[in-house]
């Protein structure tokens, strides 16, 4: 019987590099990750009661599916008969499985769970990945016309900028402190800063979104390692404590939304996740915020309470800095640390892990105790929520 | 070039702009769907096809610069999300009118064109695109 209560800590955390990354394979990538949160959690293999792997597009881009089975398998596990299944939630991949791995902890089912998230974007030749890509939309009404996220991501930014009066600036802003933080974050992707002038004049992709308001496509995998208080203090580990996890969904395309502004699966997935870690929104010490567009990290300061709908234009400027009121994406964003779409949610836990546990380098945020983790699937479908901390 | 049946079985739809009506609440909707997102079980069986007019107007436009492969002889293109007079939105291309000409509220209306191309040799696929009402 357990004495201890089956709250759920993350205990160790890893990653690669996020990047373009030719010398490594699908699974070079998951085994490297695993294996450095592992030995951060200073756990055996034998200890671990199952792995979640998160991984979004492995079936199409690398003709790979299996992914639970392959994670196991090269890590070494296979023959020890452990659990291995994959989530598949689109670019919230990582969040879901994150999510999964703490509901198995909190039902009492499992003490040490290893949560990764890979994905493997270069292995494709130019522009064939956008028809990939477009499959996080839907597929028949959205992608099959023409659509791709980051033309889903502009007819947002279109009408958000006219009916709000908000300037392209504004946009360019959030992409600018993504580099800033990412020129810190050895891991990222992108380590150089951008000026004002770069992200106004960047190549055009889908106007008015340029290059710099776009994520890049990177290979990258991440790793943590949850465990149960009881696990964890009876073995005398420390670690940083999921406060919640929450979902909420919306429709699968833009147009089908009640406000194509609003992510109402962010503000959903928000009211519940603050609700059950009992915390208030200025509690929190900094975010890691799904902005795979530029336009997103504005909405998502919106809809997740920090800003009225139409003013986060108001915090771009410093607020969101390092040293600001509410630092958002110190690790560099999806913009600079880079969008391993899987890998993505796991990552953010890595950074988190970092910051809390007064870890995250020439990053580190001042007196760090809570920290909100924001996974989008798609355009807004899906946004999975975890509150970290003490 | 297996995808001939997956594109056949919504030709109906595309070509002729048919949504769903729900006979419980009346709401429009597009694309197709069997279930009313209102009434939910209440409108199992009560979802009839009906024919869009095909007018409407610019909710939001962008012009696509970077496209996927089956598309890229048609960059840079506009894409819309345009409101259709019985309310659903849906997402087109606005075509034969130059991108000056578009702006939120533009009115337009439907007209049926070649989609995408697989390749040389691949298929064709045709539906709706929208135009510039004069
Ligand atoms: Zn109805």
């Amino acid at each position: 019987m357990k004495v201890l209560s089956n709250e759920v800590y993350i205990i160790g955390a890893g990653e690669t590099k996020f990047g373009e990354l030719w010398d490594k394979s699908l699974r070079n990538l998951a085994v490297e990750a695993g294996l450095k949160a592992i030995e951060n959690a200073g756990i055996y293999s034998k200890d671990v009661d199952a792995i979640y792997g998160a991984n979004s597009l492995a079936g199409i881009i690398n003709k790979q599916e299996n992914i639970g089975a392959l994670i196991a398998d090269f890590s070494g596990l296979s023959a020890d008969g452990i659990p291995s299944l994959r989530v598949e939630s689109s670019t919230a991949s990582g969040a879901a499985a994150l999510r999964d791995a703490y509901l198995s902890i909190k039902s009492e089912e499992y003490d040490v769970v290893v949560v990764g998230g890979v994905e493997k974007m270069t292995d494709i030749h130019g522009s064939d990945i956008l028809e990939k890509s477009s499959s996080i939309l839907d597929r028949e009404w959205e992608a099959f016309f023409g659509a791709t996220p980051a033309a889903m991501a502009a007819l947002i930014a279109r009408k958000y900028m006219h009916d709000f009066n908000v300037d392209k600036e504004a946009l360019s802003m959030f992409s600018i402190n993504d580099h800033l933080n990412g020129s810190k974050n050895p891991d990222a992707q992108f380590r150089n800063k951008i000026t004002l002038q770069q992200a106004m004049n960047a190549t055009a992709v889908a106007d008015p979104l340029n290059m710099m308001d776009c994520s890049p496509l990177s290979d990258g995998a991440a790793a943590v390692v949850l465990a149960s208080e009881s696990y964890m203090k009876k073995n005398k580990k420390e670690g940083v404590h999921i406060l919640s996890s929450a979902v909420a969904e919306d429709y699968l395309s833009v147009g089908s939304r009640q406000s194509i502004y609003t992510l109402t699966s962010t503000k959903l997935a928000a009211e519940k996740a603050f609700k059950k870690a009992a915390i208030k929104r200025d509690d929190i010490s900094f975010m890691e915020v799904h902005d795979s567009f530029s336009i997103y990290g504005l909405l998502e300061l919106e809809d997740l309470g920090f800003a009225e709908k139409g003013k986060a234009n108001k915090m771009v400027y410093d607020d969101i800095k390092l040293d600001g009121r509410l630092p958002v994406n110190p690790s560099g964003g999806l913009k600079a640390k880079g969008d391993p779409y899987g890998a993505v949610g796991v990552g953010q836990a890595v950074d988190a892990y970092r910051q809390l546990t007064g870890k995250a380098g020439d990053n580190q945020i001042k007196d760090a105790r809570y920290a909100l983790l924001h996974n989008m699937a798609g355009t807004g479908a899906s946004s999975i929520i975890h509150i970290l901390g003490e | 070039m297996t995808e001939l049946s997956r594109i056949w079985r919504e030709t109906e739809y595309r070509y002729n702009l048919i949504g769903y009506r729900c006979k419980n609440c009346g709401n429009s909707y597009f694309p197709p769907r069997d279930i009313c997102p209102k009434c939910h079980r209440e409108s199992i069986g009560k979802m009839e096809k009906v024919k869009f007019s095909g007018n409407g107007e610019v909710m939001s436009y962008t012009v696509v610069h970077d496209a996927p492969p089956s598309f890229k002889r048609q960059v840079p293109y506009v894409l819309a999300l345009i409101k259709l007079s019985e309310g659903p939105v849906i997402t087109a291309q606005i075509v034969d009118s130059p991108e000056e000409n578009v702006e939120i509220g533009t009115k337009v209306h439907m007209v049926f064109r070649k989609i995408r191309q697989d390749g040389d040799s691949g298929i064709i696929e045709y539906g709706y695109k929208f135009a510039v009402n004069q």
